[in-house]
């Protein structure tokens, strides 16, 4: 299995945001592995977590997705970050 | 004040002081045509919405600001995709604004419904579909903002037919969306350059359009001749420096000069200033500028890194830059290098044959630049006379030059050369095209007579698709395969069909004279001008191979 890394995204809440974030990584050939998405308390704002693939490309697919008008803010964690971890038993049962 | 959706899209739009737009209109666009007869804004019909996105480029080339096109719902919307994208490739503010079905009637695969969101999503800078009337208030100065702002690109705004119809009452406008502040660089930043700079033997400038874009042209030119430091430009910058600047190198690339091809070997300190290390510029990029340190400049932090590493990187506006540095930096004389310049300039340079035929492209264009003078916009389509064009046209001002250069359209120059002459009707309209390139989009000469537009077209006219032939002739062992036109148009009949003047120098007596009357006739005006079948755009590098191993002519 390839290295994982996982991205938190804060965006604008609005219907396409999604389908921005998903079409930037397929239109750069780049692997999303996991994806997940709720409004955050302020309902302006949703955070997408992503579990992606960690090689050379990592930077440049995040400097892009960075230019994304709704995409406001992104955090790079370790591929061990709980969230992906903890909803494992709802993908493996 | 009680407004509908489309009157508030209108006056928008007009707050943003937007006076003209191409488009055409269409079932799920009507309210907003219908609002368009009470607004100063002029509109121009197209016969082809490809060209409504193309006219807007042609427009926003010239004078840098946004453009706006028009189109309906479906068929119309796909129409425009080809011109959002090659805006979007080449960093042109568009704002494309599309009618869609109603929102009750989306996603039910309705009459001329089609995802407009979906499609225009990965070739635009950003794109929406609006939900409710309110929204129009912050969509419309946004996407303008969006457009302008860094690095410029289109947007794409697709608006369903019911909103457009809705009421709202407006109390108070929002103001206009415009370019955000740049970035600007430190003055740690300003002094890395100015100490990698006098540590150079052999600096070498990379312009590219970023620095038009910045409005920055005159700036880096003075730079360049107060370093002494020689410059290659990327395609889309061809203008930045006057051609006959001693410091221009012009082109570098795929097309470019050997002089530059090895300027750029023995260089050591590459400055790339709004630049994107495109491929038909670096060639295999691995073997580009192999002794160089490398600055780069640029708005678009993406950018950097993206394909050639620097050694140093400044992510922030290349105009305030160029101040800061032409401040801080005292004069300079760089003799041996400056005399190795020119040197290779001289050594390389593309010869115009002395006959002055004008069956010969560098003879036609040096004739046709002499006599059209300098108070033209100049245009191509896509193909060998594009790159002709590129290599010999005599460049005097920045944003004089317009062509498809990341997207490589065919069927970009007549529209884009109406927008120009829409944009600045005391400058001649000038476009280079070709027999392959002129059919694309040839129904705008329609348009372009009805607006009675100063517009000449020279028709480099090889009955080929001229590049396509050249790398079967020089790639595919010359098997020449569906490049022929065997069917030969008369272009200049067709130009006279539609109202336009047309001449042909194939059955001039004197074609110079002839050349010389057509440039003069007033109005839209073709020229043909048969080309040998077998001329070449030299010299070429091979796709994928490293700008030094290029080839000088065919071999005999």
């Amino acid at each position: 299995m390839s290295k994982r890394a996982v991205l938190e995204l804060k965006v604008r809440n609005h219907p396409g945001t999604m389908s921005h974030v998903c079409g930037l990584f397929a239109r750069r050939s780049y692997n999303m592995e996991g994806i997940l998405c709720m409004p955050m308390a302020d309902k302006k704002f949703s955070k997408i977590w992503l579990l992606v693939d960690e090689d050379k490309r990592l930077e440049q697919v995040i400097l892009q997705t960075n230019k994304l008008i709704d995409v406001l803010a992104i955090t790079e964690h370790a591929a061990s970050h709980e969230i992906f971890e903890k909803l494992e038993c709802f993908f493996n049962s | 004040m009680k407004i509908s959706g489309a009157q508030l899209i209108i006056k928008l739009l007009e707050r943003q002081g937007i006076t003209q737009i191409a488009g055409m209109p269409g079932g799920a666009n009507l309210p907003m045509y219908d609002a368009l007869l009470d607004s100063d804004i002029k509109h121009v019909l197209v016969r082809h919405e490809q060209s409504a996105g193309f006219i807007a480029q042609g427009i926003a080339r010239v004078t840098g600001k946004a453009a706006v096109c028009f189109a309906s719902s479906g068929p119309a919307a796909t129409n425009l995709i080809t011109a959002i994208a090659d805006a979007k490739l080449d960093s042109i503010p568009v704002v494309a604004i599309t009618g869609q079905v109603p929102s009750a009637m989306l996603g039910t695969d309705a009459f001329q419904e089609i995802d407009t969101f979906g499609l225009m999503l990965p070739i635009t800078k950003h794109n929406y579909l609006v939900h409710s009337i309110e929204e129009l208030l912050e969509v419309i100065p946004e996407a303008f903002s969006i457009a302008l702002s860094g690095r410029p690109g289109p947007v794409a705004i697709d608006i369903p037919k019911d909103i457009q119809n809705q009421m709202i009452d407006i109390q108070q406008w929002p103001e206009p969306g415009t370019a955000a502040p740049l970035a600007q660089p430190s003055s740690a930043d300003i002094k890395q350059i100015k100490q990698m700079i006098e540590s150079a033997q052999r600096p070498m400038l990379m312009v590219g359009a970023g620095v038009i874009n910045a409005d920055a042209s005159e700036q880096l030119v003075q730079l360049a001749e107060q370093l002494d430091i020689p410059a290659v430009t990327t395609f889309l910058a061809l203008s930045v420096f006057p051609h006959s600047h001693p410091l221009n190198m012009g082109m570098l690339g795929m097309h470019g000069t050997k002089a530059t091809s090895i300027a750029l070997e023995e260089c050591d300190l590459l400055i790339g200033a709004g630049v994107r290390f495109d491929d038909r510029a670096t060639g295999k990029i691995s073997e580009f500028c192999p002794q160089a340190s490398v600055i780069h400049i640029d708005i678009d932090k993406s950018e950097i890194g993206k394909l050639k590493i620097p050694t140093f990187a400044v992510n922030a506006d290349i105009g305030s830059t160029l101040r800061e540095l032409l401040q801080l930096m005292p004069s300079d004389n760089r003799i041996e290098w400056h005399a190795r310049i020119q040197y290779l300039k001289a050594k390389h340079a593309i010869i115009t044959p002395a006959h002055g035929r004008l069956s010969n492209p560098y003879c036609l264009l040096q004739q046709v630049a002499e006599i059209a003078g300098e108070n033209t916009n100049v245009h191509t389509d896509v193909g060998q006379h594009q790159m002709w064009t590129a290599q010999v046209y005599p460049f005097n001002r920045p944003r004089q030059w317009s062509s498809s250069g990341g997207l490589g359209t065919m069927g970009y120059g007549l529209p884009a050369a109406i927008g120009s002459a829409l944009a600045e009707p005391e400058r001649m309209s000038l476009l280079f095209s070709g027999d392959g390139s002129i059919l694309i989009n040839i129904q705008e000469l329609d348009t372009a007579v009805e607006h009675n537009l100063n517009l000449k077209i020279v028709l480099l006219n090889n009955r080929s698709l001229g590049l396509v032939r050249q790398q079967q002739t020089l790639f595919f062992k010359g098997n020449l395969s569906a490049i022929n036109n065997r069917n030969a148009v008369n272009y200049a009949a067709v130009a006279q069909a539609m109202g336009a003047s047309g001449f042909d120098l194939a059955t001039a007596a004197d074609p110079q004279a002839t050349l010389q009357q057509a440039l003069n006739t007033p109005g839209v005006v073709l020229i043909n001008v048969p080309i040998d079948e077998n001329e070449m755009v030299f010299p070429m590098v091979p796709p994928g191979a490293a700008n030094k191993d290029l080839i000088e002519q065919q071999a005999c």
